[in-house]
This record gives C-alpha cells, sequence and structure tokens, in this order.
C-alpha cells in the first residue's frame, strides 16, 4: 500500500501545476529548486572507485556533453547545465546519503543516470516520495518500466535485459531450433532478469533450455558450473554474467574443447573485453550479443555524423577514451537529458520534465544504430526497446538482419 | 566419471591460485605471528608492476624477477615506514593497520591503473591436454609447477639456511634473538619483503587466468586464508595442500550439491570455521605448547 502513495502524490502535483498554469500567459517561467534564470543543477551517483569503477567514465562523458551544449548553444534556453557527480563506490549503503545530500544540501532540480540496480533501487522510495525525478537510471533492470505505476519519479533509459534476452530467444528458434540451452547467471536480480526474460521468449519452447546453473559474485571463477554445463550435452550456452566471469567462460569453453554456440549478454560485450577473452585464449566461435547504440571502434561509422559529433563531444573530456563504449553510452543518455529540457521549455518543473520524459519521448538518437528510437507513451515507460543481432568477427561485432522491436511485449 | 575428473582438475587449478597467496599469508605469519590482510592486495600491486614493465616492451622471464625484487624491496618499505613504528603495539593493532594498508593499495592501483579488466600476458601456452575427455590446461599447470617451487625455495631458505634460522628465531623468541645479537626488527623486516615477493609471484601467475584488476584479489584472499588455516597457519607446505584441498572441495561442492553453485565463498568461510573449532591446529600445525 506504501507504495502507491507516491504515485497519488505525483497525480496531485500534476493537478495543481495543472492548476496554476492554467492563468497564465505561455511566456510565464515556472521553474523548481536547482533551476536559475542561468543553471540548472543535475546531480548524480556513479562507482568511480570500487569493483564498478570501469563505470565511471559514463559520468564523465555525459559531463562531456553537457559541456558541449553549454560552450555551442549557450546551454538549453539560456541555462547552463551543471553537473555534480558523486562518487557511491557501486555501494547502496553510499548511495543513499550521498543522494540525500545532492537533493538537501545542493538542491539539484533532478537526479540523472545513476549508475547500478540495487544502488538506484535503494534511494527509488525516498526520491519518489520527495517527487524528486530519478530520471534514465543506468541499469537494465527490467523493475523501471515495468513498475513505473509505482515509482512514476523513477525511469530507465537503455533497453531492460529481459528485453534483451527475448530478442534471443527469438534468434534462437529462428536459426537453432533444436538447440539444447544451458545457461550460466549470476545469482542476483540481474541474471535473474535475463533469465527471465529469455525462459518468456521461448514460451511453450521453454524446454529447450536442459540446464542452468548459477554463480555468486564473489566466486573466484564459474569453472564448476561449466562443467556441470558441458556434461548435461548443451550445445547453446547463455552467458549471463559480468564482464569477468563472461571472459573466463569464454575462455574456458575453447580450454576444454567445447564448441557451444554462445549467446553473450550485453553488459559483457564491450570489445575491449572480446579482446581480453582472446588473448585469455578463447576461440570465440560462434558468439551473438546484441547492440542498440554504434560502436565507436566499428570502422562502417567513420563518416556517421552521430560519430563525428560524438567524437567532438568526447573531446570535452580529458579522461575520456574515445574508443569506449561506455563513453558513447554516456553521450547519448545526457542528449536525450538536453532533448528533455529544451521541451520543457520555461515550464521547467520537476512535473513537467517527468511528464515529458514518461510519456511524451520520441527522438531519434544521433549516437543509436539507425533506426533505433527513444519513445515514450502514457502507458509504455521503456524508452529503448529495439536492438539488433550482432555476431563477434574476430576483431569486431557485425550487424546482423535488422532492427527487431519488443516494444509492448512486457507486461 | 569424466565431469568428475574434469571438475577435480580444474578444482587443482583453482586451487594452485589459493596456495600460492596462502603461501606468502604463512611466511607473514611466520616473521609476524599475525596475517596480513593486505597480502592479496599487495600481490595485484606487484602484477600490475610486472604488467607495466612487460607493456614497455620487457619480456616476462625479465619482468619476472625485476618485480619480485621490486615486490621485496616495497615489503621491507611498508615494514620499515607503516609496521614498525607500531612493532610492539597489541596484534589488533597491526591487523587493522594492515586492513588500512588493503584499501589503501587497492585505491591506489585503482587510481594509476582504472578498474576495467585486462589481459595479463601468461608466458605459457593456453593449449589444453586432453587425457581422455579430461581437459589439462598447461596455464594452471604452470601455476602448479611455479607455486611448487616458490614452495621448494621457500622451505629450503627457511629450514637450511643461518638467514631462515634467524629469521624464525626472531619471529618466536624475538626477546632472546635479541640478547644474542639478532636485529629483530630488521629480520620482521626481511620477513615482510619475503612474503611481498612470493606475494609477487602468486600475483603475476594468477593475473593471466583472473584477468589484471585492482580487485582481482578480493575474493582470493578469503580462500587463501581458508586455505592457510586448514594447513595450519604456520605451515607453507599446509598452505599448498590446503589451497589445493579448498579448490578442489569448492568445486566439488558447486557441482554436487543441488542450488550451491553459488555459496561457494560459504563453503570457503565454512572451512575455516570447522577448522578452528574442529583441528585448531590445522593438517600440519603443530600443537601449541605452554609451559605452566
Amino acid at each position: 500500500m506504501g507504495r502507491k502513495a507516491p504515485g497519488l502524490a505525483a497525480a496531485a502535483a500534476f493537478l495543481l501545476i495543472s492548476a496554476a498554469c492554467g492563468g497564465n500567459t505561455a511566456t510565464t517561467t515556472q521553474t523548481d529548486v536547482g533551476v536559475t534564470s542561468n543553471s540548472i543543477l543535475l546531480g548524480t551517483t556513479i562507482a568511480l572507485s570500487g569493483p564498478a569503477a570501469a563505470y565511471g567514465t559514463i559520468a564523465n562523458a555525459e559531463n562531456a556533453y553537457f559541456t558541449y551544449v553549454n560552450n555551442t548553444q549557450g546551454g538549453v534556453n539560456g541555462r547552463k547545465i551543471n553537473f555534480k557527480i558523486l562518487d557511491d563506490a557501486y555501494n547502496p549503503a553510499q548511495t543513499v546519503p550521498l543522494t540525500k545530500q545532492l537533493v538537501e544540501q545542493d538542491q539539484v532540480f533532478l537526479m540523472f543516470s545513476g549508475l547500478g540496480t540495487q544502488a538506484q533501487t535503494s534511494v527509488r522510495d525516498y526520491l519518489n516520495t520527495k517527487k524528486v525525478p530519478q530520471l534514465f537510471v543506468a541499469t537494465g533492470a527490467t523493475t523501471w518500466g515495468k513498475d513505473f505505476g509505482n515509482f512514476k519519479w523513477t525511469m530507465s533509459w537503455q533497453p531492460p535485459y529481459q528485453g534483451e534476452a527475448r530478442i534471443y530467444a527469438k534468434d534462437v528458434l529462428q536459426n537453432h531450433p533444436n538447440a539444447k540451452i544451458g545457461v550460466l547467471y549470476q545469482n542476483d536480480d540481474y541474471g535473474q532478469d535475463y533469465l527471465k526474460g529469455l525462459t518468456d521468449g521461448l514460451g511453450d519452447k521453454a524446454s529447450m533450455i536442459v540446464a542452468k546453473e548459477s554463480y555468486d559474485v564473489t566466486a573466484a571463477d564459474p569453472f564448476a558450473q561449466l562443467t556441470k554445463l558441458k556434461a548435461a550435452g548443451v550445445d547453446t550456452l547463455f552467458l549471463f554474467s559480468t564482464p569477468k566471469p563472461s571472459i573466463q567462460s569464454l575462455a574456458f569453453v575453447s580450454k576444454v574443447a567445447w564448441t557451444p554456440t554462445i549467446y553473450l549478454n550485453s553488459v559483457s560485450n564491450p570489445q575491449v573485453y572480446m579482446l581480453a577473452a582472446a588473448k585469455a585464449g578463447a576461440a570465440l566461435k560462434n558468439v551473438t550479443s546484441v547492440g542498440y547504440i554504434k560502436d565507436p571502434t566499428d570502422p562502417q561509422w567513420a563518416n556517421d555524423d552521430g560519430m563525428k559529433l560524438y567524437k567532438q563531444v568526447i573531446a570535452n573530456c580529458s579522461t575520456c577514451n574515445v574508443q569506449d563504449g561506455f563513453n558513447i553510452y554516456g553521450v547519448a543518455v545526457a542528449y536525450t537529458m538536453v532533448g528533455v529540457l529544451k521541451q520543457a521549455g520555461n515550464n521547467l518543473t520537476r512535473a513537467n520534465v517527468m511528464k515529458i520524459a514518461s510519456t511524451q519521448l520520441n527522438e531519434s538518437n544521433p549516437f543509436l544504430l539507425p533506426g533505433v528510437k527513444v519513445t515514450t507513451t502514457s502507458n509504455d515507460h521503456f524508452p529503448i526497446m529495439q536492438e539488433q543481432v550482432i555476431t563477434w568477427s574476430g576483431s569486431l561485432w557485425q550487424l546482423q538482419g535488422s532492427i527487431i522491436d519488443e516494444r509492448g511485449s512486457i507486461k | 566419471m569424466q565431469e568428475f575428473l574434469q571438475l577435480v582438475v580444474s578444482g587443482i587449478a583453482t586451487g594452485a591460485i589459493f596456495a600460492s597467496l596462502a603461501l606468502a599469508l604463512v611466511l607473514i605469519y611466520n616473521a609476524m605471528g599475525l596475517v596480513n590482510f593486505a597480502q592479496g592486495e599487495m600481490a595485484m600491486f606487484a602484477a600490475f608492476i610486472a604488467y607495466t614493465l612487460i607493456n614497455h616492451g620487457m619480456s616476462f622471464w625479465i619482468a619476472f624477477p625485476v618485480t619480485m625484487v621490486l615486490a621485496f624491496g616495497g615489503g621491507i618499505l611498508i615494514q620499515r615506514i607503516v609496521i614498525k613504528p607500531v612493532e610492539r603495539a597489541p596484534v589488533l593493532t597491526l591487523v587493522i593497520i594492515t586492513l588500512g594498508l588493503a584499501t589503501l593499495v587497492n585505491g591506489f592501483a585503482g587510481f594509476i591503473w582504472g578498474y576495467v579488466p585486462r589481459y595479463f600476458g601468461s608466458p605459457f601456452s593456453s593449449d589444453s591436454i586432453d587425457l581422455g575427455g579430461v581437459f589439462l590446461n598447461e596455464r594452471d599447470l604452470g601455476v602448479i609447477g611455479v607455486s611448487g617451487l616458490v614452495l621448494l625455495a621457500v622451505y629450503l631458505l627457511l629450514q637450511h639456511t643461518t638467514v631462515g634460522l634467524t629469521l624464525r628465531a626472531a619471529a618466536h623468541h624475538p626477546e632472546a634473538s635479541r640478547l644474542l645479537g639478532v636485529h629483530v626488527s630488521w629480520m620482521l623486516a626481511l620477513g615482510w619483503g619475503l612474503a611481498s615477493a612470493v606475494g609477487a609471484v602468486s600475483g603475476m601467475m594468477v593475473a593471466p587466468i583472473l584477468l589484471l584488476e585492482p580487485n582481482m584479489m578480493q575474493t582470493i584472499i578469503i580462500y587463501a586464508f581458508a586455505a592457510a588455516v586448514l594447513g595450519g597457519i604456520e605451515s607453507p607446505l599446509g598452505a599448498v595442500v590446503g589451497g589445493l584441498v579448498v579448490g578442489v572441495v569448492i568445486n566439488l561442492a558447486g557441482a554436487y550439491i543441488p542450488n550451491a553453485g553459488d555459496l561457494q565463498l560459504a563453503f570457503g568461510l565454512g572451512i575455516i570455521i570447522l577448522v578452528l573449532i574442529l583441528k585448531p591446529n590445522g593438517l600440519f600445525g603443530r600443537a601449541a605448547t605452554r609451559r605452566v
């Protein structure tokens, strides 16, 4: 029951604001905390240190885009974007006080692109109670879009894990209809989210999954689980694991002369990890994944306008590696954020920004694969639901077939 | 059966990783009478140094001894700067200091090299030897072989040289040693240097398997503690046997106890608790005797 309250409160806030706007002319400026006549303050928490610190560069890339907008366009409607980045070390126990600090002490207008499923879940209640937008959290958990009804101030941006797994299910049914599927998954929300998507996607063919084994993040390696999967006669291996165990798995498969078809979840598919796996002894034959963002290492985008813009933007960040896929992710999601702020115009209230983000997005983002759109409607709050199958060629990922749309598939 | 053997073989390979770090833990224990929680982080840092040397064009087998020497010096430096001032403090103070050191070294490595896992070149090929369907990886054999050599070297040094004798005397009977003219404090520093060098070997051997990143050793250290405790915390041979046993046990438990695949760390900690309750001196430890 407690979870209903923020929704009702949000609705009430909408009513109040629309009532307040009713009598005013269009030129009147409506603003909230964190917005002045010449600035907008956004905040985020992300892992700049600790086990997931490789993600930290995302915030710097986002800041690079804001800097670009401030320098070339004078900000958004004359307001420069300031972005305060705090390090929660991927530890939810730190995310809570840091988020409170940003909201109550620094008085941010909204929280943008906080990273980590557990970290962002730990502040979801708080931000919804405070009616502070928790926009475009950097996690692929399905709950953000699925449970929007209960948490109307929280949204994700990237495709949800379940949507991705459903695409794999389609691909298997089409290309490997007699597959004996084995799944290695991390024993938390992330791994289980993927597993559910795969099982749901296979539908009445779910019995194709002949074995599934979980591992804990604290395990030294997943070799025992893989040995069992191999012994179970698996010929199609799904790796729903983070980069390190994925690289270990790819190498182990080759070590024991096993040649299954491999589906690798997108969390672990950046090129840097594939090359590390190859050096560690992985043959990387028949490896499939999905993508929705342009890969900065792919030569086919060399003359692409979006990629040129990305390179221009990322030059604003001295520590950002231009080849790192996380950085183009950061620039792409910052692009959507700026789009929302522009659309809000002079009605720069938290409620209006949330309304635009959750129901009125309709954006062609130059950093995403051609055909992928960022959209939301009054009954669909998963901004990106299109992805394309990719296969590893030995040096880079190659796009296969066309964009697959999973919009509406997750109820 | 084939599955069982494969699990045992890959368990031994994983166990060799635990064993190599456990060996360094045992050395510090023998030199100081305390466990060094920063041992794993120091090994990781040494592996990063080797990585940097190799990236600058040095061949692995030159970078290997160079890193060992640097790690030896680093260990002595840490003892002189951080440990010596509190040498006579209660054990708890020292343990807390090693915990702080672990965090410090970890953060420092992250600051210099970042957190993206890197591939660390191994001198051993990644090919496997097929023994009737059970695959033995050459890289894993290399880890086992090198750990064995280090064990032999440590054993010879401690048991068959004057330096080894002095080291042990300084650690176990500091007052008596001092009266006999032994520089106890410097001997303890030498112990830190040795442990740091052994840890560096561990870091360089396991980095190709675990992938090099600042948190590489963070869970390994717990298994290494389990291995050291199981072997009897004072015994280098015990550490190696303990490491292999822990590796095989968690692999088999993960595979054959239903839904235990994700409880490997719990098994590692379970081993520590069981050994401390049932056989506090471990498999190879000597029962402590005290004159009343």
